[in-house]
């Protein structure tokens, strides 16, 4: 298992040449696989090359994309987060509870933005607590996040006592606009798309061309000797936990802005594993200390297409589970290959 | 259990150092245990220390737990972790309920064989190839999940009753029903496994450093190969013993327990950067963790307060937090001064 050079966080020039080559080539080889997919897809699945075809894919992987890019940075630091999917739900039940009532804040447009924000807020929290855990009480990513996996769920069921909330019994007539979200189009696309593909430019562009970006990557690669050369690697941690938990609220508001009600029981399960495997088939070692944002957008899609492909041509769910748990070994043992 | 197992102990000072160490921290949820059965003794009286209330309705129910968690423990020293736990649970259980009507031997038999195959292949991806244990076994619960889904073809298995596989479930020694004292030989074996023989050393000096047992000659690859299929096996036999005890094979049960049986491992006091670590604290963690719900059902039984099932989630969650925080303080406190040896 190769772990990447220390990066230095003085040596930012050649950090990024010596990573440079590298990450393209392993995400090159994902790309391959996902162009292969496509072109299966483009000869022998009918109304494959249609807008609905596309939205309707990119929508189902929209999120997973989002949570996958807090995931890739959490794993480019050396850790897990688990808790994802609770912290969706969460995010999901705390926005209705200011879509009750147009006025209930003042003007609406306070209650929309407070629908939004607080449960950012909240989940950004949550991702505080997850790292404090890991930074001032020594313990494991694994064990650390387990606890909001567990308790947060539980958190979400209470808040709204365990009952499905449907946002169209909900009085405010802020629900549509609240749920553009997940359903608006801006010029045929989805809102979330778009979302989406900010999250990747913007994360891509912070872990590449940013400083924090590099201590990132240092903190995987070799915390004692990050932390020799100046690196906050606490605060490091603390942040990525941050972002995760950040990205995981936002993908909760835009499953329950889909799915037009919020389901505490539901909404984010197996989140970590669909963010985690799209991460590992994407390129990023779980090991720490290298990571790529386009890997982990390809991985999901790669991941996404499959699951189409096999559901298109009518190969039932558990059959389609075990194609995609073979392709997950497949992608890691041929970047094993490359890597080394 | 008076001995300690550790890896990188050189020379006595430390090892005493340790051994008190490692005392501590299994102490620390062996006492959280006595304190809650003595809590339980005194409130609930006889209903909570009656023989079925111990047996059946306690540790029977526990079994299943305590088997992944057994062999979740082997894992977990050798530094690795094994997320198929559950998946290959619920394909066993598929498996068994599939079976039964061949009679117990098949059953059982079939599925744990099944268990231990799954592990075979986690232990030779990750040994052969060097692949993480975390993305190997993600994969695996994926694909035991999606094996069992098409085994009972997407719908709960009934057993059945004709071939006496059931009897695996009603079989009582005096009290004693007949998995709680197969899951007890199994930890008495398993304990001198870790403790007594060269497979154990190996395992927990695999955990301590890999680097340095491949250089001493250790068979590291096939140590690993044999810790994962212990764990399939496992919980290939967890499932065996929830398709006898639950009389069906359900595709999408079992969701989670390999993060329990994680949980029960740590909270025992084993820790997850391998090395170090034992059979008893494990099934210390797992009565503990059991023995926490036994003692909220009754609570609300006594109508104290009314927790509807939305609580426990976060009451386990707070639990964990408390003792895997407790825990981490004592090791600390003890391990400080040999920080920079390590």
């Amino acid at each position: 298992m190769a772990t990447a050079p220390p990066a230095a966080p003085g040596a930012a020039t050649g950090l990024r040449s010596a990573f440079a080559l590298p990450d393209r080539v392993r995400a090159f080889s994902a790309l391959i696989a996902l162009a292969l997919i496509v072109l299966y897809n483009v000869f022998f699945t009918p109304n494959f090359l249609t807008l609905n075809t596309f939205n309707a894919n990119l929508t189902q992987v929209a999120t997973i994309i989002i949570v996958g890019v807090g995931m890739t940075f959490v794993i480019a630091t050396g850790g897990i987060d688990l808790s994802v999917g609770s912290l969706m739900a969460i995010a999901g039940t705390v926005a209705p509870l200011f879509l009750l009532d147009a006025n209930q804040f003042g003007p609406p447009w306070v209650g929309l933005a407070l629908a939004i924000i607080v449960p950012l807020l909240v989940t950004t929290l949550c991702g505080l607590f997850n790292g404090t855990l890991i930074t001032s009480f020594g313990l494991q990513p694994i064990i650390a996040t387990l606890v909001l996996f567990l308790g947060g769920r539980g958190i979400a069921q209470l808040i709204v006592n365990g009952e499905l909330r449907e946002f169209r019994n909900l009085g405010s007539p802020l629900v549509p606009s609240f749920e553009f979200i997940g359903l608006g189009q801006i010029a045929g696309v989805r809102f979330q798309i778009i979302i989406m593909v900010m999250v990747v430019v913007l994360a891509t562009w912070v872990l590449r061309a940013t400083t924090f970006g590099r201590y990132v990557l240092a903190t995987g690669g070799n915390p004692a000797a990050a932390r020799l050369a100046g690196v906050p690697v606490r605060r490091v941690i603390l942040a990525v936990y941050c972002i995760s938990g950040l990205l995981a609220g936002l993908a909760g508001l835009i499953v329950v802005a889909i799915n037009r009600s919020s389901d505490p029981h539901r909404v984010g399960e197996y989140m970590e594993l669909d963010a985690i495997a799209a991460v590992a088939v994407g390129g990023t070692p779980l090991s720490g200390g290298r990571a790529t944002i386009l890997g982990t957008l390809i991985g999901a899609l790669i991941i996404q297409l499959l699951r189409f492909t096999l559901i298109a041509h009518n190969i039932e769910d558990g059959i389609t589970r075990m194609a995609i748990a073979v392709a997950i070994v497949i992608a890691v043992l041929a970047q094993r290959q490359r890597a080394s | 259990m008076g001995s300690v197992f550790t890896a990188n102990a050189s020379t006595p000072r430390s090892l005493t150092r340790e051994r008190a160490i490692s005392a501590i921290q299994r102490q620390g949820a062996l006492i959280a245990l006595i304190l809650l059965a003595v809590f339980g003794v005194i409130r609930y009286g006889s209903n909570f220390y009656s023989p079925y209330n111990i047996f059946d309705a306690f540790l029977n129910n526990n079994t299943y737990y305590a088997l992944i968690a057994l062999g979740m423990t082997f894992v977990i020293i050798t530094g690795g972790i094994d997320l198929s736990v559950g998946s290959v649970a619920v394909l066993a259980a598929v498996t068994a309920a599939r079976l039964s009507g061949f009679g117990l031997v098949p059953a059982l038999g079939g599925a744990v064989l099944i268990g231990l195959a799954i592990g075979l292949i986690n232990g030779g991806l990750i040994a052969r190839f060097a692949l993480q244990p975390f993305v190997v076994t993600l994969a695996m619960l994926l694909f035991a999940r999606g094996a069992a889904l098409t085994l009972s073809d997407n719908a709960p298995v009934m057993v059945d009753f004709a071939g006496g596989f059931t009897q695996l479930g009603s079989i009582h020694l005096g009290p004693v029903p007949l998995p709680v004292i197969i899951t007890a030989v199994l930890y008495a074996i398993c304990a001198l496994l870790l403790n007594r023989t060269r497979f154990g050393r190996h395992v927990l000096a695999i955990g301590g450093n890999e680097e340095a047992a491949r250089l001493a000659g250790i068979p590291v690859g096939r140590s690993l190969v044999l810790v994962y299929a212990m764990s399939g096996a496992l919980a290939g036999l967890a499932g065996v013993f929830l398709a006898a005890l639950s009389f069906s094979g359900s595709p999408t049960g079992a969701i989670g327990w390999e993060l329990s049986a994680i949980a029960a491992v740590v909270v025992g006091g084993t820790l997850l950067t391998g090395g170090v670590g034992s059979v008893g604290s494990t099934l210390i963690g797992v009565l503990l963790l059991g023995l926490i719900f036994v003692i909220l059902n009754f609570e609300r039984g006594q109508g104290t307060f009314q927790l509807n099932s939305f609580w426990e989630n976060l009451i386990r969650g707070a639990f964990l937090l408390v003792v895997v925080i407790f825990q981490n303080r004592l090791a600390r406190r003890g391990a400080a001064p040999r920080r920079g040896a390590s």
